[in-house]
């Protein structure tokens, strides 16, 4: 998960969804293009007339219900390329069960996935405990392994010749249309089984994917565990493959969950969340489909999935990157603020504390900012009621001549800035014995940064000192009240 | 909680807390534990010491069950670990888990819980009270509340050490629990495996120091693939044993830790030791 923590790889999915984005209203106009009319179809959809959109909704909500919840497992655990290689080793169990009856009866295709699924799982675990090849090495050999062979089935019964071999094709992108009444009670049983599983055991299944050892050693039955989590996501794979097809189904594992870990740190809440936005993209993904006949469903699933995933990225509130952005921002303003508050001080200082008034070059100078930017920031202080200006100008036209004076809560936070600064060069000084110019640097950053509680300590630890190591006053709290 | 059988002659047979049996355990066919045999009494606190690789964490993994054993036995109260299940503790090494994982320091200690609780059971109020109880034993309770990335390596030990507390054993097994920790927190930690002890617990712990090594455990078992020296601290701590146990690894500043610390135990022993 560090890599969402990467600037780079955070630009780079930006990106990609942007491209994604283009595609999306790219594939809309196909649609205008065409003779359907997306308007009605989108009416048509939302109202929920026909049984087929119907059972698509139910369907796809579902699968993003189970998918969400146990791809949050794989998350966490960091399996994330095992549904991947679930995903692809069902297709020869697809075929199998195809050709069992020679038609697609939902339960003979179901067990026969299930089944090459399960295999290709415990494959998996077979390299890894007989030869010293690592997991990802496994996972990667089975899926292409099982893919393959897959493919070769399914070509090979496309060019039997047979009744009803259509719908097959789907297997690959996934068709929510294709959902017959058969298949949503597969998904409601499915989807039942999973959700009371999971209920039933969370806390063992929550300490086996965080300490296998530990649960182990508190009598968990690791491995039963492991297998009924593997099975159920076989399940949830085969349910899933008929509306976004083998080759999408891993990313709705995934995808869901990982949003639901940027935004969460409790794990109950990470199943909570994935499981809806697994629901979100399902359902958004059959509408989008749903607006012209030949858009398949999978893809627009998983792009809505995907999308979520961004909006995570960018505005979960503790790690996304715009509240981030927008908290950086703020401290900067308030860091530039405080500068200026200290600076109008020095400027007091200097005149004996005689001088009230200030005019804007002066403090430009001081500063070291340009005319503009003083300007600006004078106006900020006015704003939080820090300072009045003095010059009988409009804000707009003060020039280098403008006057003004702070106010008593501006001159309060002034001082209280120059005494953090100067508590601080002297804590440094005579507590942490570093030399005289060497503080200086480090107050400017720390200045904005400490507590009224710390500073309590810091001038009990110096006991109320009058003076900084540069032998200047430090504004006392009495002293404020000018 | 039951208390561990310990007869005073009455009854004829008295069960340890771990006892192991010509103990070898190995990787793809190398040794890495090889004809261990042990019997740690009741009360004792075992520092286990020995170079790197010698198989400190493996006898740790072995006695959890958690290896396949290539032969001899291990009883735990005189029954397969997989029977005296609840009557161990585990703090694993630090390194062994996720810390990004989602859940807080809280969550983790509860899952010391959850052991006794066995399946369908839910955590109830009272077993959140001891997990609480617990995290303030370690004084972690004012970081409960926080994801356990946030936390400090030896805040994070801690949180491991408080899980344990919470399994409420009579034996505890702990794989260097000491690791990446600060001194202010090694000196906490250590007073609360006293105080267990003091409790009548066994505790079997992983430790890397050879300086503090005698000042923290009552026995030692010097551990190099093969038992070297178990028993007394006063009695296994000398040179010859180490030097067996480190053998030509056992470099200067090895020589130099244990020089200095054989010289605060010399007052016990009376033993001549070579510089």
């Amino acid at each position: 998960m560090r890599i969402f923590q990467n600037r780079k790889a955070r630009n780079l999915l930006a990106i990609c969804g942007f491209l994604i984005l283009c595609s999306l209203s790219q594939a809309a106009k196909i649609g205008e293009l065409t003779d359907t009319n997306w308007q009605e179809q989108a009416i048509e959809f939302w109202t929920m007339q026909q049984p087929s959109v119907r059972m698509a909704v139910v369907g796809t909500t579902l699968i993003g219900l189970c998918c969400g919840i146990l791809g949050s497992f794989l998350v966490v655990r960091k399996l994330s390329l095992l549904g991947d290689t679930l995903s692809h080793a069902v297709l020869p169990g697809v075929a199998a069960g195809f050709l069992w009856n020679a038609s697609k009866d939902p339960w003979a295709i179901f067990i026969g996935a299930t089944a090459a699924g399960i295999l290709g799982v415990a494959l998996v675990g077979w390299i890894r405990s007989t030869t010293h090849l690592k997991e990802d090495s496994a996972m990667g050999m089975v899926l292409a392994g099982f893919y393959g062979l897959g493919i070769t089935m399914t070509t090979m019964i496309q060019n039997m010749a047979m009744g009803n071999k259509s719908g097959l094709d789907k297997f690959f992108f996934g068709q929510a249309s294709a959902f017959n009444e058969g298949d949503i009670q597969l998904l409601a049983i499915i989807s039942i089984i999973t959700i009371a599983i999971l209920l039933f055991f969370y806390k063992e299944f929550l300490t086996i994917s965080f300490d296998a050892g530990f649960a182990k050693g508190s009598g968990m039955p690791a491995k039963v565990l492991h297998y009924a989590l593997m099975a159920l996501l076989a399940f949830a794979v085969v349910v899933s493959l008929q509306a976004v097809g083998v080759v999408l189904v891993s990313a709705l594992l995934i995808t869901p969950a990982a949003a639901a870990f940027l935004l969460t740190d409790r794990m109950h809440w990470m199943l909570i969340l994935a499981a809806t936005f697994g629901m979100l993209s399902g359902v958004l993904g059959a509408f989008i489909s749903y607006l012209s006949n030949d858009l398949p469903t999978g893809p627009f699933i998983v792009l809505g999935a995907t999308f979520i995933f961004l909006l995570a990225i960018y505005l979960g509130p503790r790690h996304g990157i715009l509240p981030k952005a927008l908290r950086r921002r703020k401290q900067r303003k308030r860091i530039a603020l405080e500068n200026t508050l200290k600076a109008i001080f020095h400027l007091c200082e200097r005149s004996d504390f005689e001088r009230r008034v200030f005019e804007l070059n002066e403090l430009s100078r001081e500063r070291n900012i340009s005319l503009r930017q003083t300007e600006r920031e004078v106006a900020n202080l006015a704003k939080a009621g820090m300072a009045s200006r003095q010059s009988k100008d409009s804000p707009l036209e003060m020039s280098a001549q403008g006057r003004f004076k702070l106010t008593s809560s501006g001159w309060l936070r002034a001082c209280e800035i120059v005494r953090n600064h100067r508590l601080w060069e002297l804590y440094l000084t005579n507590a942490a014995h570093y030399r005289v110019d060497h503080v200086h640097d480090d107050a400017e950053e720390i200045e904005h940064l400490l507590g009224e509680h710390i500073v309590k300590r810091i001038e009990e630890r110096l006991q109320n000192p009058i003076t900084d190591p540069h032998g200047r006053l430090i504004p006392s709290r009495e002293q404020v009240t000018v | 909680m039951a208390t561990p059988v310990i007869s005073t002659g009455q009854s004829s047979k008295v069960f340890v807390p771990l006892e192991i049996h010509d103990l070898t355990v190995a990787y793809s066919k190398r040794p890495v534990l090889y004809g261990i045999d042990l019997e740690v009494p009741q009360g004792s606190m075992v520092g286990v010491v020995g170079p790197n690789g010698a198989g400190k964490s493996t006898l740790i993994r072995a006695i959890m069950d958690l290896l396949p054993v290539a032969s001899g036995w291990i009883q735990v109260f005189g029954k397969p670990f997989k029977k005296s299940v609840t009557r161990v503790g585990y703090v694993p090494q630090r390194e062994s888990v996720d810390w990004d994982f989602p859940v807080n320091a809280l969550d983790v200690v509860l899952m010391g819980r959850y052991g006794r609780l066995g399946p369908l059971r839910r955590p109830s109020k009272i077993d959140k009270e001891i997990a609480m109880a617990c995290l303030e034993k370690v004084k972690m309770h004012p970081y409960a509340t926080r994801q356990i990335s946030n936390l400090s390596g030896g805040q994070q030990q801690r949180v491991f050490l408080a899980r344990a507390l919470a399994q409420e054993s009579d034996l505890y097994l702990m794989d260097e629990p000491f690791a990446g920790v600060d001194a202010a927190t090694e000196a906490a930690i250590i007073e609360i495996l006293r105080d267990l002890q003091n409790q009548g617990k066994t505790l079997i712990v992983v430790h890397h120091d050879l300086t503090t090594a005698p000042d923290y455990f009552d026995r030692i078992l010097l551990l190099n693939m093969r038992v070297v020296a178990f028993g007394l601290t006063k009695d296994v701590f000398t040179f010859e044993n180490l030097q067996t146990a480190y053998g030509g690894r056992l470099s200067i500043l090895s020589e130099v830790a244990l020089s200095r610390a054989q010289k605060k135990l010399e007052g016990d022993t009376h033993e001549n030791i070579s510089e």
